[in-house]
């Protein structure tokens, strides 16, 4: 058993929030209150520190006034919480907003449209037996079929009726087929949670595994 | 019949303590059954074994707590592996929270490496919000989207940062992330500057990051614990270095649970097609 | 003004970003660096307004005596206590501040999601039925991911190959729904971002005043 104070603290509050399981109590609601306490606590010198220091303080200091403007622009921000100044607020929105925008949209385009467009592709290679294993070749043309179908049954500006309602019924099979993957690795993800906590209980605090 | 219908309708708080039982009996007793590597895994452990001595990998904790179990175990493995190799590391993070899990593992890997310098063999860069915008940052100018590192050093002063300037220095960067900042990071780093991308991610995210290790828009990646586990025995198997392995001792549990609930569905639908076919 | 001067802000700000992406010249990378940095220090001023919020909900839930009151209280404590820990004896490793966001704050946040893994047993008992083709097909695929993704599944079924059924279903049949999936959200991102330029979602505006 663990000799750490703060491990002792640890186990508690994890067995507070535990508690939740059986019923809601007061523990469970003096951890939920300290979590979200803590979470801001920490948040105020680590933007202090790393943030507004290096990124506005230290700037200043060496006289780099420019960068008042965008700070300054920043400062409408807090506008939001005045009623009658609150339009102020838009014009630093307004510039994160289109610039944000007019970045993400060329490079979205590439990244997330062409490309996978350009995978979609079926090249000689991909079907050739000499150079690709039959398992993939197969894997290929199911994959070309998937996304053609799992779009068409996207594209609800024509009824599914149909040659089209066929098509997009096979899409349908893909995007179950998709889910069910992903339910899949979902029960992983959850269960590893729960790993995580009985390892600190086991091991840290308890010491009975190794 | 009966039987069946008491099973289905049983209190939820059963369930959660065989879940839990499911979860401690493979810890108390260990079958340590092997664990098949994955070919994005084997990729990324590739890319990084083959980055060369002193070159950088950047490694980002895109997470908080609340996917830590997962995500955890593979900064940790990633790190290892690269300070093994005597690869330079640039550890940050796009999360305020995660700044913290960072300085948490990086307590935890220099106990077994304590020889690493900071600013020699590893950079820690403090939190800059803006997520997508210091990706671009790093793109760049590295030191102006980080004038100092994590401990108010300044950047230009640090070793092993004076020539790095941006991705073109940069073997490949590691985004651990619980969410969609791993496409961010593909969208900005790789679209934009050519940066060799690779992800760990939740399972929850595995599944729909598949159409970017086709295109090779991602280098690698880690899915859940078990690409922790995956990549912790290679580390182990290939580079001889024995540390505890967090992801592999939770997958006897994972085994159990996974057991329990495919059982758990099974009887659940057979009592569904029952009480169907007994209405009919 | 209050409104057309930041709507032509934004579209000004989404041109030159979409502009500067298509010109590889030194100014136009120059422009591109500063907008980079503008929008990180623009951001940071914002941060005051989600601590207004939660400020606001609390204190005056303790001015009225609200249910749970006292809970509020502990939000209160908690960040000044960890804040000012911070602030006095720094945020560096080894520090308090340090101990107390890895015993309390990591520790209750990864408690409090681990909870998720009992829901989902639950859940998923109760409610994921064979009740359509579809649904079947959903079914079968998670549970031969569940069970070909855990060790237990892989060493039972080594001989029938199971690790690369798994790994050639998420790749090719899985892969190719995500991607029609992705395409369509990709595509809406897009025309998301240009609706937001060209001034024709207007939500961000808010209803601060005309």
């Amino acid at each position: 058993m663990s000799h750490d104070p703060w491990i002792w603290v640890a186990a508690f509050l994890t067995l507070c929030i535990f508690s939740f399981l059986y019923k809601d109590n007061p523990f469970y609601r003096f951890a939920e209150h300290l979590l979200i306490g803590a979470t801001l606590g920490y948040a105020l010198p680590l933007i202090w520190k790393n943030v507004v220091t290096p990124k506005i303080i230290v700037p200043l200091q060496h006289h780099e006034y420019w960068l008042l403007i965008p700070l300054c622009l920043g400062f409408l921000y807090i506008a939001r919480l005045i009623p009658k100044y609150a339009w102020l607020s838009r014009w630093p929105m307004a510039f994160a907003l289109g610039t944000g925008s007019g970045i993400a949209i060329p490079l979205s385009l590439q990244a997330g449209i062409f490309k996978q467009i350009q995978g979609t592709m079926l090249t000689k290679a991909m079907l050739s037996p000499s150079v690709t294993p039959t398992a993939h070749i197969i894997g290929n043309i199911v994959m070309f079929v998937g996304v053609i179908t799992t779009l068409i049954y996207f594209y609800f500006s024509i009824k599914h009726v149909g040659t089209v309602g066929k098509v997009a019924r096979v899409g349908v099979w893909y995007i179950m087929l998709a889910f069910g993957a992903t339910f899949g690795y979902t029960v992983m993800a959850r269960v590893s949670l729960l790993i995580g906590r009985f390892q600190f209980i086991l091991h840290d605090w308890l010491g009975v595994i190794k | 019949m009966n039987l069946l219908n008491k099973f289905m309708n049983m209190d939820r708080r059963w369930i959660y303590l065989i879940t839990a039982i499911c979860v401690i009996i493979p810890f108390l007793i260990p079958i340590g059954l092997p664990t098949y590597t994955t070919p994005p895994v084997k990729n990324l452990y590739d890319k990084i074994d083959s980055t060369p001595e002193g070159q950088i990998v950047l490694l980002s904790l895109d997470f908080d707590a609340a996917t830590l179990p997962e995500l955890y175990p593979m900064a940790v493995t990633i790190l290892n592996h690269c300070f093994v190799k005597d690869i330079k590391v640039i550890l940050m993070s796009l999360y305020m929270q995660g700044i913290g899990i960072a300085q948490v593992c990086l307590e935890d890997v220099k106990r077994e490496f304590p020889d690493k310098k900071e600013g020699i063999d590893y950079t820690f860069l403090p939190f800059v919000p803006g997520a997508s915008i210091v990706i671009l940052g790093i793109g760049e100018d590295i030191h102006k989207t980080f004038p100092t590192d994590y401990y108010g050093t300044l950047i230009d002063s640090l070793p092993m940062m004076r020539d790095v300037r941006n991705f073109d220095q940069i073997s490949v960067a590691i985004s651990l992330s619980g969410s969609a900042i791993s496409r961010t990071w593909i969208t900005y780093a790789n679209q934009r500057y050519g940066a060799n991308v690779a992800a760990g991610v939740t399972a929850v995210m595995a599944a729909e990051n598949y159409p970017y290790l086709q295109t090779k828009q991602l280098t690698g990646m880690l899915g859940g614990l078990k690409g922790a586990a995956e990549y912790e025995n290679l580390v182990e198997k290939n580079l001889k270095l024995e540390t505890r392995k967090a992801a592999c001792i939770g997958m006897d549990a994972q085994s159990a649970v996974h057991i329990m609930m495919i059982v758990f569905i099974i009887l659940a639908n057979i009592a569904y097609f029952a009480g169907r076919r007994r209405k009919k | 003004m209050r409104r057309t001067g930041p709507l032509k802000l934004c579209l000004i700000c989404g041109v030159v970003m979409i502009i500067q992406f298509f010109i590889p010249h030194r100014f136009s990378k120059n422009l591109f660096e500063e907008a980079v940095h503008w929008l990180i220090v623009c951001g940071v001023p914002a941060l005051v307004i989600g601590y207004y919020s939660i400020f606001h909900v609390h204190w005056t839930k303790i001015r009225r005596k609200r249910e749970g009151w006292g809970y509020s209280i502990i939000i209160f404590a908690a960040v000044i206590i960890v804040a000012l820990i911070g602030f006095i004896w720094g945020i560096g490793e080894k520090s308090v501040f340090m101990k107390i966001y890895q015993y309390m704050t990591m520790t209750m946040q990864a408690t409090m999601f681990s909870l998720l893994g009992f829901y989902m047993a639950s859940a998923a008992f109760r409610s994921f039925k064979a009740r359509t083709p579809e649904a079947t097909l959903l079914l079968i695929v998670a549970l031969v991911i569940m069970f070909g993704r855990v060790p237990i599944g892989e060493s039972v079924f080594i001989k029938l190959k199971l690790p690369n059924l798994v790994e050639w279903v998420l790749m090719y049949p899985n892969m190719a729904a995500q991607r029609g999936i992705g395409l369509g959200v990709g595509l809406g991102i897009m025309a998301t971002s240009l609706k937001i330029m060209l001034g024709i979602e207007r939500g961000w505006l808010g209803g601060a005043g005309k």
